[in-house]
C-alpha cells in the first residue's frame, strides 16, 4: 500500500516538474529510479531509467512547443517494470512512447483549461488582491501534478497479471524484435540534439567526437576535457582572426548566407 | 562615521523604498516555479506575476500602485526558465527605481521584457536543454547502465540542480545590483561566445556518444571455416566501430532537416528494429 502512495506522490512531483522544468524530477533517471525506490525494486527502475533517459534526450519545450510528455512515460513504464508486472526494461522503454504521446496531449490540454484561471488572476490584480493571486498559482501547480497523477492512478488499477498476459502473449520473435528496437530509438533523440546545435562550423567538432570515442581507451572524462580545450582553442582562435579580417566582412557575411542555404537544402 | 550621521542615513533610507535580501531569497524562491500556470496566450504570465508579489508587496503599499504593478506583470511573458532570474533581477531594479519616482515609467519596465525575454531564450534553450542536459544526462545513464547504479541518477539529480540554483541566484542578484548595464553588456557579444563553446562542446559529446551508448549490431555470419567465423559486425569494426549507429543517427538528422516529424521518426526505426531482427539482421 505505502509503495502505491509512494508513485503516486513521485506522480505528482513528475507532473508538476513537466511543466516547470526545474528540479527535473520528470526526467526518467530520476522518476523511474524513485519509483523503484518506492516500489522496493530500485535496481530494475534505475535500469529502466537510464535506457529511458537515452531515449528522451532530444525532448524538450522551447518556445511554445510541447514535447512528449517524459513524465507520465517514466512513472507508468516504471510501475510496469519495478511494480508487480516486472516487464523486463525494453518493454518499458517501447510503452513509454505511447505513454507519452499521451502525456503530451494532457499537457496540451490543461495549457488551454488553465485559461479561465488565468483569467481569475486579472480580476484578482484589479482588486489589488496578491494573497489571490499566489494562491490561484499554487492551485496551478496542483493542477499540473494531477496533470499525472491522475492518469498514473487509472494505470495502475490495472491488475498486472492482465499486463504479464499481455507481454507474454506477443510470440517469441517480437520479443526480441522489440529488444532490438528500445536499443535502436535512442538514434532519435541523438538526432533531435544534434540538429539542433548543428552549423556547417560545427560538424567537424562532432566527427572529432566521434572519431575519438571509437577508442575504447579514452575514457568519458578525458573525451569531455578533449571537448572543452577544442571549444576554448577554436573561440580564441576566432577572435583574434576577427579585427585582423576586418575588411573581409562582407565575405563572411556572404558565407554565413552560404551556410544557411546549405543548410536549408 | 559618527553615530548621528548614521541615524540621518537610516532616516533617509526609510524615504526610499528598498528591497531587502530577503525580499530577494522569497522571488527567488517563487522563481522556480514560475512556468506551472503555463497557459494560451499568455503563457508565463502569471508565473512572472506570481514570483513578483514579494517585490510588490513590499514597493506599493498603495493599492492603486499594487493594483498597477500586478497588471503590469499579468502581461504576455515568455523565455527559457533559468534564464527569466536575470529578467527578474534587471526588473526588480527598475521596480524599485519607479517606486522611487527616479524617472523609470511603467512602459519602461514592460519593453524592458520584452525585449530581453526573446534574445535571452534564443541564447539559454540550446546551452540549458540542447547541451548541458543531454550530456549531463546521458553521462549519468552510462554511468547507471556500467554498473554504478544508484550514483547516475545522483549525479544527474544534484549535479543540475546545484548548476541550476546558483545560476539562477547568481544571476538574479547580478541583474538586481546592475540594473539596465546589463543589457549592455549582453550586447557585448559574450553571449555569442558562450553559445557557440557550449555547442562546440556539445557537439563533440554527441558525436562520442553515438558510437558508445548505442546497443546494436548487425547479426550475420558472412563466411565460417572450421577454426573461426568472421561475421558482418566483425568486418565493420574493423572498418570504423560504431558506424551502423553513425549511418543511422545522421539519415535522422538529415530527415529532421527535411521537416520529417520526430514521431515519424520513432516509429520508422521501431520498425527497423522489429523488421531487422525478423529477418536475422539486427542484434
Amino acid at each position: 500500500m505505502s509503495s502505491i502512495w509512494g508513485v503516486l506522490i513521485v506522480a505528482f512531483l513528475a507532473g508538476v516538474e513537466g511543466v516547470v522544468d526545474e528540479w527535473e524530477f520528470h526526467q526518467p533517471i530520476v522518476a523511474c529510479t524513485l519509483v523503484g525506490l518506492a516500489t522496493g525494486n530500485l535496481v530494475s527502475g534505475i535500469a529502466l531509467g537510464a535506457a529511458l533517459q537515452l531515449v528522451t534526450l532530444g525532448w524538450m519545450n522551447i518556445g511554445a512547443a510541447v514535447a512528449p510528455d517524459p513524465a507520465l512515460a517514466a512513472v507508468v513504464a516504471a510501475w510496469w517494470v519495478s511494480g508487480p508486472a516486472h516487464l523486463p526494461a525494453a518493454a518499458g522503454v517501447i510503452l513509454a512512447i505511447p505513454l507519452a504521446l499521451v502525456g503530451q496531449g494532457l499537457t496540451r490540454g490543461l495549457r488551454k483549461l488553465i485559461i479561465p484561471l488565468v483569467a481569475q488572476a486579472d480580476v484578482a490584480a484589479a482588486q489589488g488582491n496578491l494573497h489571490r493571486i499566489t494562491w490561484l498559482h499554487w492551485s496551478s501547480v496542483a493542477l499540473q501534478g494531477l496533470r499525472v497523477m491522475i492518469p498514473t492512478a487509472l494505470f495502475m488499477l490495472l491488475p498486472a497479471a492482465w499486463i504479464q498476459q499481455g507481454y507474454y502473449a506477443i510470440p517469441e520473435v517480437l520479443r526480441g524484435g522489440l529488444r532490438v528496437s528500445a536499443g535502436l530509438l535512442v538514434v532519435v533523440s541523438f538526432a533531435i540534439v544534434i540538429n539542433m546545435m548543428a552549423t556547417r562550423q560545427l560538424w567537424p567538432f562532432f566527427f572529432i567526437g566521434f572519431a575519438l570515442a571509437t577508442d575504447g581507451h579514452l575514457s568519458l572524462v578525458a573525451l569531455g576535457m578533449i571537448g572543452v580545450g577544442l571549444a576554448i582553442l577554436y573561440i580564441k582562435l576566432q577572435s583574434k582572426d576577427t579585427p585582423r579580417n576586418g575588411g573581409s566582412g562582407p565575405s563572411s557575411a556572404a558565407e554565413d548566407e552560404l551556410d544557411r542555404e546549405l543548410d536549408d537544402l | 562615521m559618527t553615530y548621528k550621521k548614521g541615524v540621518s542615513e537610516v532616516e533617509n533610507e526609510q524615504k526610499l523604498r528598498t528591497l531587502t535580501l530577503s525580499d530577494q531569497l522569497l522571488v527567488f524562491s517563487h522563481s522556480g516555479l514560475e512556468q506551472a500556470a503555463w497557459n494560451y496566450p499568455r503563457l508565463q504570465n502569471l508565473g512572472f506575476c506570481y514570483l513578483m508579489v514579494p517585490a510588490i508587496r513590499r514597493l506599493y503599499p498603495e493599492k492603486a500602485a499594487r493594483i498597477q504593478a500586478a497588471q503590469r506583470h499579468l502581461e504576455l511573458f515568455n523565455t527559457m526558465p533559468y534564464m527569466q532570474s536575470l529578467i527578474t533581477g534587471v526588473t526588480l531594479s527598475l521596480e524599485e527605481d519607479h517606486a522611487n519616482g527616479k524617472g523609470v515609467s511603467d512602459n519602461d519596465i514592460r519593453a524592458l521584457k520584452v525585449s530581453m525575454m526573446g534574445s535571452l531564450a534564443g541564447v539559454a534553450d540550446p546551452v540549458w536543454w540542447g547541451t548541458l542536459r543531454p550530456i549531463l544526462s546521458a553521462f549519468a545513464a552510462s554511468l547507471a547502465l556500467s554498473g554504478f547504479g544508484i550514483v547516475g541518477p545522483l549525479v544527474f539529480f544534484i549535479g543540475w540542480n546545484v548548476a541550476r540554483l546558483s545560476f539562477r541566484w547568481a544571476t538574479q542578484r547580478w541583474g538586481y545590483l546592475q540594473g539596465l548595464k546589463v543589457v549592455t553588456f549582453l550586447s557585448s557579444g559574450v553571449l555569442q561566445k558562450l553559445t557557440l563553446g557550449a555547442s562546440i562542446v556539445g557537439m563533440f559529446v554527441m558525436g562520442a556518444i553515438v558510437p558508445r551508448w548505442t546497443r546494436f549490431k548487425f547479426a550475420p555470419i558472412i563466411a565460417s571455416s572450421q577454426h573461426a567465423s568472421l561475421s558482418l559486425q566483425a568486418m565493420l569494426d574493423q572498418l570504423l566501430p560504431g558506424l551502423l549507429p553513425l549511418v543511422l543517427t545522421l539519415v535522422c538528422v538529415w530527415l529532421l532537416r527535411h521537416h520529417v516529424k520526430p514521431l515519424w521518426l520513432l516509429l520508422g526505426v521501431f520498425i527497423l528494429g522489429l523488421g531487422g531482427y525478423w529477418l536475422g539482421l539486427l542484434r
